[in-house]
């Protein structure tokens, strides 16, 4: 009879919340795309895509109709099963991390106390790099299966990429760990939000510059797209890739943007937390609405400087990527390890 | 080896400052700069809604004239036709018949009147040649055709409306500034 004892409800409740955060990020990442055309349009002095709804607000649908009506091609000389495995790939994992980025406090609905948080596992920044190193598949299969030598150079690339800047992520989020003591992210937000504690940024500025960058280099985001280098490879792992199928390696991308984004606003900007208020003052549910609403803003703000980059900095050449990555991040992110584990060391005295 | 003009400047190898290879400062200051666009007027003209006048010495497509009584200027003399360097014109003189007196100016007129859109280069000699004001270069542009006969215009694509018994398309076809 241990069976009945499940908590259904708890399953119920899970599902809503998995359907709710799946479908937002989807709904974010369509509105993304049409922010990224308009952010550009607008660093360079146009309009941008305005004609589809008020202020072409429609253009995401438009585009994704677009990209649903084209023909699907499958080229001969690809491997059928992994060249569809591909973008299902990097479309699932870019999703899955977004099952333990804790959205908000919690809401209190049918006198049940609702964490805004998929799974509060405790190694969930270890899951999220798990996850985030199975995205890379994603651009392997694809380049393999295409059967195609630019997009084969593109996967190539895009493996040494992520494998390269992983390291240096890795060690520069070894830092913040040192100073929270934990793996779950909800704790990591908790601790920023205690009271007469600052946001990680302010401990760790070195580590969070070289997080970002790597961020930008694990999302395949210029100055690192160089698995999708138009000009020189044409596009690079998706080349090959039609219709939906390349709307998924697109989009995957985007929402990839978000969760790293996420990630980094619970990681070093406290998460949910608004600066200079004690959520724990307000109403429950209040609290984790203007919590969401924070978290929120922070992931745009976020998306908008990706995006501010992209249209400013060209892209590296691949010397200079793994320069950057191995002879200047990953000793600057140990030397960040280093210091910050002495000083709280000394501290503890 | 001489250089061939003055303006060339040698290539600078000397390597990167440390700061330079930081790229993080260069990129801030490029970030800076495109930021400051965010800000700048945009020189878009919003095509459909809005449009960008044409300057007052445009020549596009062309005209036949009428007088103020609506009667057709052209006496197929043909000077338009010999001015023309692409040779785009091509026309049939009549001769007025007796009642038609309200149709055609003059004695002579153009039973078939064609220009060659694709040939026409529209440099306007025809409108300097013409002796009686019957042929101009208006303010619009030819519009895409399928084929190549639908750019062979004839008198009743080029005619201008009649002003007395189509006023408004008159002043229309006639274009704002030959109406004052």
């Amino acid at each position: 009879m241990t069976l009945l004892a499940f908590d259904w409800i708890l399953m119920v409740e899970k599902l809503i919340l998995i359907a709710i955060i799946v479908f937002a990020s989807l709904g974010i990442a369509l509105y993304t795309t049409f922010a990224e055309r308009k952010v550009a349009a607008i660093l360079q002095d146009r309009p941008g895509p305005n004609r589809a709804g008020p202020f072409g607000l429609l253009q995401p649908f438009a585009d994704g109709l677009k990209l649903i009506m084209k023909e699907e091609i499958i080229p001969n000389s690809a491997s059928k099963a992994l060249f569809i495995l591909g973008p299902g790939l990097a479309m699932t994992a870019a999703l899955m991390t977004c099952s333990v980025i804790p959205w908000s406090s919690h809401v209190e609905l049918f006198d049940r106390k609702i964490d805004l948080q998929i799974a509060d596992i405790n190694i969930g920044i270890l899951y999220i790099f798990g996850v985030v190193s199975l995205g890379v598949y994603g651009i392997m299969i694809g380049g393999w299966a295409s059967n195609n030598k630019f997009s084969l150079m593109a996967a190539l690339r895009g493996a040494s990429q992520a494998i390269s800047y992983e390291l240096a992520m890795g060690l520069s989020l070894i830092a913040v760990l040192m100073i929270s003591g934990s793996l779950s992210l909800k704790t990591i937000v908790e601790e920023q939000m205690a009271a007469g504690s600052m946001w990680n940024i302010a401990y760790q500025p070195l580590g969070f510059v070289i997080f970002f960058i790597c961020a930008l280099a694990e999302c395949n985001r210029t100055p690192f797209d160089l698995p999708e280098a138009e000009n020189e490879l044409n596009f690079g792992y998706h080349q090959e890739y039609s219709s939906m199928k390349l709307g998924f390696y697109l989009f995957s991308e985007y929402i990839n943007m978000i969760m790293s984004s996420a990630v980094m606003a619970c990681l070093f900007f406290g998460g949910y937390d608004i600066p200079f208020l004690n959520e724990s003052s307000l109403a429950p549910n209040t609290a984790a609405i203007l919590g969401l609403l924070a978290l929120l803003t922070k992931i745009v703000v976020f998306i908008f400087v990706f995006m501010w980059i992209r249209w400013t900095v060209p892209r590296f050449r691949y010397d200079q990527l793994m320069n950057v990555g191995w002879k200047k991040l990953i000793p600057l992110a140990l030397f960040n390890m280093l210091l910050t584990g002495a000083l709280i060391l000394w501290k503890q005295g | 080896m001489q250089a061939l003009t003055n303006r060339g400047k040698e290539v600078s190898r000397k390597p990167m400052s440390f700061m330079e290879r930081l790229y993080i400062p260069s990129i801030l200051k490029g970030m800076a700069i495109t930021f400051s666009h965010i800000f700048k007027k945009q020189p878009t003209i919003r095509y459909p809604e809005q449009k960008r006048e044409f300057s007052p010495v445009f020549r596009g497509l062309h005209v036949l004239n009428r007088d103020e009584e609506g009667r057709e200027r052209c006496t197929a003399c043909g000077l338009c036709a010999v001015a023309c360097p692409a040779e785009a014109i091509t026309m049939e003189g009549a001769e007025r018949l007796e009642g038609e007196e309200n149709k055609y100016r003059e004695e002579k007129y153009a039973a078939k009147y064609e220009i060659n859109m694709l040939r026409c280069i529209f440099c306007g000699l025809c409108e300097d040649a013409c002796p009686k004001d019957a042929i101009y270069l208006s303010e619009t542009f030819a519009p895409a055709n399928f084929t190549r006969k639908g750019f062979i215009y004839g008198k009743e694509d080029l005619l201008i409306p009649d002003p007395i018994t189509a006023p408004e398309e008159f002043a229309k076809a006639r274009g704002a500034h030959r109406n004052n």
